[in-house]
C-alpha cells in the first residue's frame, strides 16, 4: 500500500504515474495532474456530477489484501502489491480517489468503452460539422477524432428532432446536436438558480426544453452556450459570423462592475467578434454575464471620438497638448484645476492621472457608479477600478454621489478648468450652465457632453485597445491585453496623459506600459515589489488592510464577501 | 386546476407521506388523471406549486411515462398489447378491429366520444396472447371476434348510461 504523503493528500497510480493529489479529487481531476486525459461531456468542474454521458470510463483497482490478516498481497513477478482490477469500467467523473488507487486509461477495455460510448453518441447525431458553429471547439469533434473508432456501422434512419429553437433572447438550440450531457440544465438550476430547462420525452427521443411559457433569458444565459460540449447551444449573436479558427484570443477583464470577471476576447483583423470567460476559479470560476459579452459592440460605435478638437477645430496631437498647457499655465491659482479622474482607467491611467493633478496642484475626483449587484458576477460599484485609484493614490475617499461639490466651486468662481478623463461631467451631475462657465480638457473614447462642450477635445481608447491592469473588489490586480488596434485619430490614454504631465509640469514618464510599470513601482508601495509583465494571468492579492474601514458599496458576489456589510446603495 | 375535493384531500394526505415533498410528484399525477382522465396543460405549474417545485421537473416526468395522458381520452381506454407475444398472435388485427369497431384511430377519442385505443407494451400475459385491457379489466385471448364482441358489450353498456 502506498503511504499518503500528507494527511489530507492521497496518492494514487494513473497509467504508472503516481500522483498525490487531495483528498475528494475525482479521477478526471487526478489524470489531469499527470496530463492524462480523460475524455468527457457531462463533467464539469463548477457543477454537480451526475455521470450520464459515460464517455469518461476507466479502468480501475485496489492493492490487494488477505481478506483475514489485512497484509498485502504481492505479486510475485513484480515483486510489488497485486492489484486487484475491477473487471468492469467505471466512470471517471463520479470516482473520487482513495489511496492506493489504480488507474488505467489507455487498456483495451478502456479504449474499446470509449469507442462504443461514441458510437451511441454519433448514432443520431447529424454530424453536420460543416455547418456548425461549434466546430473547432467541439468536445464531440475532437473526442470522436481522438477516441472514436472512425467510421459508422448505423445504416438506419436518425430521429429528427426540432431545429433553430430560440430558447431566450440570446441562446438557439439544435436538439439534434444534444448529447443530453444536462450542463446547460444544472447551470440553470445551481449557478443561476434560474430552473427552466429540462429534458422531455426521455427515451429515444429526449429533447431539451425550455419550460413552455418561460424563456432562458436571465444575464448568465449564455454560459449555457459555452460549456455544452456540442453544438447544440449557440450565441444567437455570434452564431454563423466566423469560424474560432481565425480567431485571436486575447486575455481581458470584464470592466462591467468591480467583480473583475476574467474574460478572452476573440478577434480578427481588428475585428472582435465575441467575449467569452476565462477560468479563474479565484473570481469569476468559469462563468460570465451576458451584459459583459456586448461591451465590445462600444468598440465600433458610430459616436466614437476619433478627431483631436482645439476649440471645435480639428489638430494635431502636440497642438492639442499646448492648448492644454497654456490653460494650465493661464489658470495656475491654487485649485483653479480640477482633475475629474475615472474608476474605469487602469491603475497605469490613474497613476499619470495623479501626476497630472500633482503637477497642477489640482482636487481630484472620481465619478461614483454604484447600482444593484446580481450576487453572482455583477457588483453594485459598476466601476471596474475604484481600488486601483485608491492604490495609486489618486484618490483618499470613495466617490459619492454625484460632483456636486465642483458644481459649488465652479458656481464660486473658484474652478476654471477641469480634466475630464473618460467621464461625462453633465452625466455625473454638472449642469449646462455650470458647463460653460469652465474650460474643459476632455481625454474620452466617445461622445457625450463634456467632449462637445470641451475646450480641448483628446480622443482615447477603448479597454479593447489598450493594456494596463484593474484592481478589482478583492484588492486582486489583474492584467488585461489590447485585443484590437484603436481607430485612427485616438491615442493611447497613457500617450496623452504622460504628454499633459510633460507639458504640465516639465516631467517626462514612459508612455510604454513596461517602462511605466518602473517608475510604478518605485512610487506605489503597495505596487512596489511588482513588475506588468510579471503579474500572474489569474491576478494578484495587494494588501487590503489600508481601506479597511472605507464602505465599500459591494454586497456579496462569488468568491466575494464584503468586510463590513454593504451600505446600502444609497446613490444610483 | 378544477379538481374534486376528495382529490384535493387525498392529495394533501399522500404528501404527508414521503421525507420530500418532490417524492409525492408521482401519486399526484395519478391522482389527477384518476379525478380529470388527463393531465391538462397547467398540471406542471400545479404540481410544482405544491411541491416547492419547478414546472420543467415535473413536466419531464410527465412526459417520461406514457401511461400519463396529456389530452382527453374516450370513456373507455383500450389498451391492446404489441409486445412480442401478443403481436405474433394477432395484436395488431385485434388493434385494427377495435379501430374499425369505433371508426376511430389509435390515440384519438371515437366519433361518439366512447373509446381511445392504444397500443401498450407487454402486459404480462405472454401466454394467453393477444391480450387486451379495458380500463382496468384485462381480457384474454381476443381475437378479431372476440373484439367485436368486447366492443358491442361497450356500446351496449354505453346505452345503458
Ligand atoms: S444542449 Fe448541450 S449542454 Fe445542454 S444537454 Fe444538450 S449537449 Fe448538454
Ligand atoms: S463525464 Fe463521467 S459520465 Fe459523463
Ligand atoms: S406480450 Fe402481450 S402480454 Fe406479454
Amino acid at each position: 500500500m502506498i503511504a499518503p504523503a500528507k494527511p489530507d493528500l492521497v496518492t494514487v497510480n494513473i497509467d504508472g504515474k503516481e500522483i498525490a493529489v487531495p483528498k475528494g479529487t475525482n479521477v478526471i481531476e487526478a489524470a489531469r495532474l499527470v496530463n492524462v486525459d480523460v475524455p468527457h461531456y457531462c463533467y464539469h468542474p463548477k457543477l454537480s456530477i451526475v455521470g450520464n454521458c459515460r464517455m469518461c470510463l476507466i479502468e480501475m483497482g485496489m492493492p490487494a489484501v488477505d481478506p483475514s490478516t489485512k497484509a498485502a498481497i504481492m505479486d510475485p513477478a513484480t515483486g510489488k502489491q497485486k492489484i486487484n482490477w475491477i473487471p468492469r469500467p467505471q466512470i471517471g467523473c463520479g470516482t473520487n480517489v482513495s489511496p492506493g488507487l489504480h488507474v488505467k486509461t489507455l487498456s483495451p477495455m478502456v479504449k474499446d468503452a470509449r469507442e462504443g460510448v461514441m458510437e451511441f453518441l454519433l448514432i443520431n447525431h447529424p454530424l453536420d460539422c460543416p455547418i456548425c458553429d461549434q466546430a473547432g471547439e467541439c468536445k464531440l469533434q475532437e473526442q470522436a477524432t481522438g477516441y472514436g473508432r472512425g467510421y459508422s456501422r448505423f445504416i438506419e434512419q436518425k430521429n429528427v428532432k426540432p431545429k433553430r429553437t430560440q430558447l431566450g433572447p440570446r441562446v438557439t438550440l439544435d436538439d439534434e446536436r444534444c448529447i443530453l450531457c444536462s450542463r446547460c440544465i444544472r447551470f440553470s438550476k445551481e449557478i443561476v438558480k434560474d430552473d427552466v430547462l429540462g429534458f422531455v420525452d426521455r427515451g429515444s427521443y429526449s429533447t431539451l426544453t425550455c419550460y413552455p411559457g418561460k424563456k432562458l433569458e436571465n444575464n448568465y444565459s449564455l454560459n449555457t452556450v459555452d460549456i455544452c460540449p456540442v453544438g447544440a447551444l449557440t450565441s444567437s449573436d455570434f452564431r454563423f459570423k466566423m469560424r474560432v479558427w481565425f480567431l485571436k484570443q486575447t486575455n481581458a477583464i470584464d470592466t462591467e462592475s468591480s467583480v473583475g470577471a476574467n474574460t478572452v476576447v476573440w478577434s480578427r483583423e481588428g475585428v472582435i467578434y465575441r467575449i467569452t470567460p476565462r477560468r479563474n476559479d479565484d473570481v469569476n470560476d468559469t462563468w460570465l454575464a451576458d451584459s459583459a459579452r456586448v461591451l465590445f459592440k462600444a468598440v465600433k460605435a458610430s459616436d466614437r471620438l476619433t478627431a483631436i478638437k482645439i476649440n471645435g477645430t480639428d489638430g494635431a496631437l502636440d497642438v492639442a497638448v499646448n492648448a492644454a498647457a497654456e490653460l494650465f499655465k493661464s489658470n495656475s491659482a491654487p485649485g483653479a484645476i480640477a482633475v475629474v479622474g475615472s474608476g474605469r482607467s487602469s491603475v497605469e491611467e490613474q497613476f499619470l492621472t495623479r501626476k497630472l493633478a500633482d503637477a497642477l496642484k489640482a482636487s481630484t475626483q472620481l465619478v461614483s457608479r454604484v447600482g444593484q449587484g446580481d450576487q453572482l458576477l455583477i457588483s453594485a460599484d459598476r466601476n471596474p477600478n475604484v481600488r486601483g485609484a485608491l492604490v495609486t493614490g489618486l484618490i483618499t475617499a470613495l466617490p459619492f454621489g454625484e460632483l456636486t461639490g465642483l458644481g459649488a466651486q465652479i458656481d464660486a468662481g473658484k474652478v476654471k478648468v477641469i480634466v475630464a478623463i473618460n467621464e461625462d461631467l453633465a452625466a455625473a451631475g454638472l449642469t449646462s450652465a455650470q458647463l460653460t462657465k469652465v474650460s474643459v480638457v476632455y481625454l474620452g473614447s466617445h461622445f457625450n457632453a463634456s467632449s462637445a462642450a470641451a475646450k480641448v477635445v483628446l480622443p482615447t481608447l477603448s479597454p479593447f485597445e489598450k493594456s494596463g491592469t484593474f484592481v478589482n473588489q478583492q484588492f486582486r490586480i489583474q492584467k488585461f491585453f489590447k485585443a484590437v488596434p484603436g481607430p485612427v485619430g485616438a491615442t493611447d490614454d497613457l500617450m496623452v496623459l504622460a504628454k499633459l504631465v510633460t507639458a504640465a509640469a516639465g516631467l517626462t514618464l514612459p508612455a510604454e506600459i513596461n517602462a511605466l510599470w518602473k517608475v510604478i513601482a518605485a512610487e506605489v508601495p503597495a505596487l512596489g515589489t511588482m513588475a506588468f509583465a510579471n503579474l500572474p494571468e489569474t491576478g494578484l492579492l495587494l494588501d487590503a488592510t489600508p481601506f479597511a474601514a472605507l464602505p465599500f458599496a459591494e454586497g456579496e458576489t462569488l468568491h466575494y464577501k464584503p468586510a463590513q456589510p454593504a451600505v446600502a446603495a444609497a446613490t444610483a | 386546476m378544477n379538481l374534486k375535493p376528495e382529490t384535493l384531500s387525498k392529495i394533501d394526505e399522500v404528501i404527508t407521506h414521503y421525507p420530500t415533498k418532490r417524492s409525492a410528484m408521482l401519486p399526484l399525477l395519478h391522482l389527477i388523471q384518476e379525478d380529470i382522465g388527463y393531465l391538462p396543460e397547467d398540471t406542471s405549474e400545479w404540481i410544482a406549486a405544491k411541491l416547492d417545485l419547478q414546472p420543467i421537473n415535473v413536466l419531464e416526468v410527465i412526459t417520461f411515462y406514457p401511461m400519463f395522458r396529456q389530452k382527453p381520452i374516450g370513456r373507455r381506454h383500450v389498451k391492446v398489447c404489441r409486445t412480442l407475444s401478443c403481436a405474433l398472435l394477432g395484436g395488431y388485427k385485434t388493434c385494427a378491429a377495435f379501430e374499425k369497431e369505433f371508426h376511430t384511430h389509435l390515440g384519438e377519442v371515437s366519433p361518439d366520444g366512447e373509446v381511445t385505443v392504444d397500443f401498450v407494451e407487454c402486459l404480462a400475459s405472454c401466454g394467453t396472447a393477444p391480450v387486451v385491457m379495458i380500463d382496468d379489466e384485462l381480457h384474454e385471448k381476443v381475437d378479431v371476434a372476440k373484439a367485436k364482441q368486447l366492443s358491442d358489450q361497450i356500446r351496449a353498456e354505453a346505452k345503458q348510461r
